[in-house]
């Protein structure tokens, strides 16, 4: 598939660079949004750090964390039991306490979404509105080092197969090398093979990568150019990669999502995935949202945990906030 | 109920032990005063704290004389290092006390908890620090071989940053060899009488710091003694000329640190969201009470109606109360008579025809509370451009060029602080080269570190703290080096 010069137009890029965007217009649009000062963006996030919530806010604040996150296995040695272990942990979280909330999706590779599916049965997100979705990772998930026409077949596979979300990577080489209409093409490409049959769409989760792009500047100008493409949801990272999120990186992403929701008036969700593995990490996160977008993002139709040992720290510090005391690692499900 | 009430997390002040009544602290002892004593009370509740003696000019000729008995028997005769040792000995110990003296500094200032813990205690400390590592390097300081104390310092320090200035004054006068005697403001007295304490479990040779408190008319007995050989001001510009007439043609030796009405210049290329922060950090840090505050927001042109809806959407999530509570943001303004003041103040700012908005907070019944507010529509004759305010008010004006940026930033009669947003390091420098104001800061404001000077031009001040500079004023050239070689 050959390059062309003008990129794909987006109903998002028309509102803002007009009818047929060029690649140039479109870079000279990235250039031109106001950095980002390392120093100061740090001493931001630090600052959420040293909120200390009240008791009813941090219940509140735990349940809501479970119901934001993405349970995920994504490694080569998944198999069908492992993911159906999963599926039950999603439904569960909590085996001893079934009034706590089930996750918002179980993340896995395309060729698991069948199998996920199957398990989750009855709590699959068709069946009820409070149901867990299935995400599936496409694209060449990690690296995004394949061809487009593999991407795209990638991506239709998963959505055929059923998945209700797509967490596709950018090509943060194509990126780096600043050829960003071609990352801005694969985004609207993909976006487009997330569509079903029946003319409804799979969402789009795009994967920054943002320990590869390094710098906040360059996260910046990511979180613009995917949500131009068309992105439901933008996501930091793959998980594979080191740093994966953190509060400062999240907290740039969320300023661009302030400020596309001020332009246009449209939601746009953020997903931090990666390390984030305690529940007052998570909280912190909490915090940030609110501070940065406002409390309206705090539902998991806009805000995602990528995770998976995070939930049973939060299932533990749930039981705590109910017993008064702590349990221990065997009181929760090993999955 | 939102998410983001956040608990009350007020530090108890169960850790204060606190006597009911403090004398002065002359020759190593707590002794009673000649004058009325007052009490000193809580900004944010109006509870009196405790009651303080006031020293009149018999006191603080005690004072003076104790510390000139100090300077002659010991402190002038004792070796750098031994000095030293008392410095790092002092600074340690504000280190193990830091909880007490940050919970001490919110409830007799009204500055949030969160500020005390994090910056003012920390520097105290950390002024100790650097200055006692001075104490045997003075050879190396820059006033050539061998140079001499002046003897006898007289400070009078203002309740902006109580504990912070009395650092900012006591560490360098001490390393270089000097006694003091100091005056704390009259409405934040307790931290330096709690540094009294410290001075003694220390085991400072009596006299070398000698704590009188009262007002100003303590004060101008302090700094009209004829035995001090040095004095030195941080205060307001009013007062600072006072102290200048009364010292002008005698030998004592005088630095000033006054007020400022800084500059903060963003242009359209800087890292908005952070230069958000900075201004926020620029002038509502400390409720404004901050002569080096960013009180003059210079924006250029273009970007004044993004920057400003930003700036007051980043002010409502601002949290006003309680300065003991660790979520406070923005404490209770310290005085009755400040809080008059800027209400004055910010009146003549609607009266000439600024626009002002101010964050919607809930102002405790009790103490002395004022908004965070901004001024747009600023016009440079405007009062609130002119005045210092010395409370959470910043007023906005526009600029097009950097060259009417620079005019405009450097049209005020202080000079102390500035600071300039640019994602572009040329411009940057090229700007602070222009400007006249002591301190510049760039991308960043309001830091503090005790190896910089700091210091004004003009309407604010003469001489530098901090650094190697900060020792010059308690410094002299040796005598044969005085004379002319």
């Amino acid at each position: 598939m050959s390059r062309v010069p003008a990129v794909q137009s987006t109903p998002r890029s028309q509102t803002i660079l007009g009818g047929s965007p060029t690649e140039k217009a479109l870079k000279r649009f990235l250039e031109g949004i106001p950095g980002v000062d390392a120093v100061g963006a740090e001493a931001r996030s630090a600052g959420f750090q040293t909120r200390s919530l009240k008791t009813s806010s941090k219940i509140w604040g735990l349940d809501t964390i479970m119901s934001m996150v993405d349970l995920t296995t994504l490694e080569g040695a998944d198999t069908p039991g492992k993911v159906r272990t999963l599926a039950r942990k999603a439904m569960r979280p909590d085996p001893m306490d079934p009034s706590a909330p089930s996750v918002a999706a179980v993340c896995v590779y395309g060729d698991m979404v069948a199998e996920t599916r199957a398990a989750l049965g009855e709590w699959h997100i068709s069946q009820r509105p409070d149901g867990i979705a299935v995400a599936a990772v496409a694209t060449a998930f990690p690296s995004g080092r394949a061809s487009v026409p593999v991407k795209i077949l990638d991506t239709q596979f998963a959505v055929s197969e059923g998945a209700d979300e797509i967490d596709m990577v950018i090509d943060r080489g194509a990126f780096l090398a600043g050829n960003i209409g071609l990352v801005f093409d694969q985004i609207v490409q993909v976006k487009e093979a997330c569509q079903r049959s029946d003319g409804s769409s799979a969402h789009l989760k795009v994967i920054l990568e943002t320990g590869e792009l390094a710098t906040f500047d360059n996260v910046r100008r990511a979180s613009w150019l995917a949500i131009l493409a068309g992105a439901d949801f933008i996501k930091t990272s793959t998980g594979k990669v080191q740093p994966a999120a953190t509060l400062p990186v999240t907290t740039t992403m969320l300023e661009v999502i302030r400020d596309w929701h001020g332009l246009t008036g449209e939601k746009i969700g953020m997903k931090p995935a990666g390390g984030i593995k305690a529940s007052k990490d998570a909280l912190r996160y909490l915090v940030a949202v609110a501070e940065t977008v406002g409390e309206d993002w705090l539902t998991p139709d806009l805000f995602r945990f990528g995770a998976s040992s995070l939930l049973n720290d939060v299932v533990m510090q749930r039981q705590k906030m109910k017993t008064g005391h702590y349990s221990g690692p065997d009181y929760v499900s090993v999955d | 109920m939102s998410f983001l009430d956040y608990a009350p997390a007020p530090e108890s002040t169960s850790i204060l032990n606190l006597k009911n009544t403090y004398g002065l602290f002359i020759g190593g002892e707590f002794v009673d005063g000649g004058g009325h004593s007052f009490a000193t009370v809580s900004p944010s509740t109006e509870e009196v704290i405790t009651t303080v003696a006031e020293a009149n000019a018999a006191d603080v000729d005690r004072a003076v004389h104790a510390a000139r008995k100090a300077y002659d028997t010991v402190w002038s005769k004792m070796s750098g290092a031994e000095r030293g040792k008392y410095l790092f000995r002092i600074a340690r110990i504000v280190q193990e006390r830091a909880r007490e003296l940050a919970v001490a500094e919110s409830l007799d200032n009204g500055k949030p908890i969160r500020e005390t813990r994090d910056v003012d205690i920390p520097l105290v400390a950390a002024w100790f620090f650097y200055y006692a590592g001075w104490a045997d390097k003075l050879e190396y300081a820059g006033r050539g071989p061998n140079p001499q104390a002046l003897g006898v310092a007289a400070q009078v320090i203002p309740w902006n940053f109580p504990l912070l200035m009395l650092a900012w004054k006591i560490a360098p006068a001490l390393a270089a060899g000097n006694t003091v005697v100091l005056k704390p403001a009259e409405t934040t007295p307790l931290t330096a009488l709690l540094f009294a304490e410290i001075c003694q479990q220390a085991e400072l040779p009596p006299g070398v710091v000698n704590i009188v408190t009262g007002a100003g008319a303590t004060g101008e007995a302090l700094v009209s003694h004829p035995r001090i050989n040095k004095v030195a001001f941080t205060g307001s510009t009013a007062v600072g000329r006072k102290i200048a007439q009364i010292l002008a043609g005698s030998p004592t030796k005088l630095t000033l640190e006054l007020g400022g009405k800084g500059a903060n210049i963003i242009f359209d290329d800087a890292a908005i969201d952070q230069a958000i922060e900075g201004v926020v950090n620029g002038i509502f840090f400390n409720q404004g009470h901050v002569c080096c505050a960013g009180s003059r927001l210079l924006v250029q042109e273009n970007i004044h109606d993004d920057v400003v809806a930003r700036l007051q959407k980043r002010l409502s999530t601002l949290r006003l109360g309680d300065p003991l509570d660790k979520n406070t943001d923005i404490g209770a303004v310290n005085s009755r008579a400040q809080l008059e003041r800027i209400t004055e103040i910010v009146n003549s700012g609607d009266e000439e025809g600024a626009t002002r908005w101010s964050a919607e907070c809930e102002i405790p019944a009790k103490g002395f509370w004022f908004p965070p507010t901004v001024f747009t529509d600023v016009q440079t004759s405007h009062r609130v451009a002119r005045d210092e305010i010395f409370g959470p008010v910043l007023s906005v004006l526009t600029f097009r060029t950097p060259d009417e940026a620079v005019a405009k930033a450097n049209n005020t009669p202080y000079g102390l602080s500035a600071g300039i947003w640019t994602e572009k390091a040329s411009r940057m420098l090229a700007i602070a080269d222009k400007l006249r104001a002591g301190v510049i800061w760039a991308n960043t404001f309001n830091k503090f570190d005790p190896a910089s000077p700091f210091g004004g031009y003009k309407e604010s001040g003469y001489g530098r703290e901090g650094g190697r500079h900060g020792l010059f004023p308690y410094l002299e050239s040796a005598d044969w080096m005085k004379g002319g070689r």
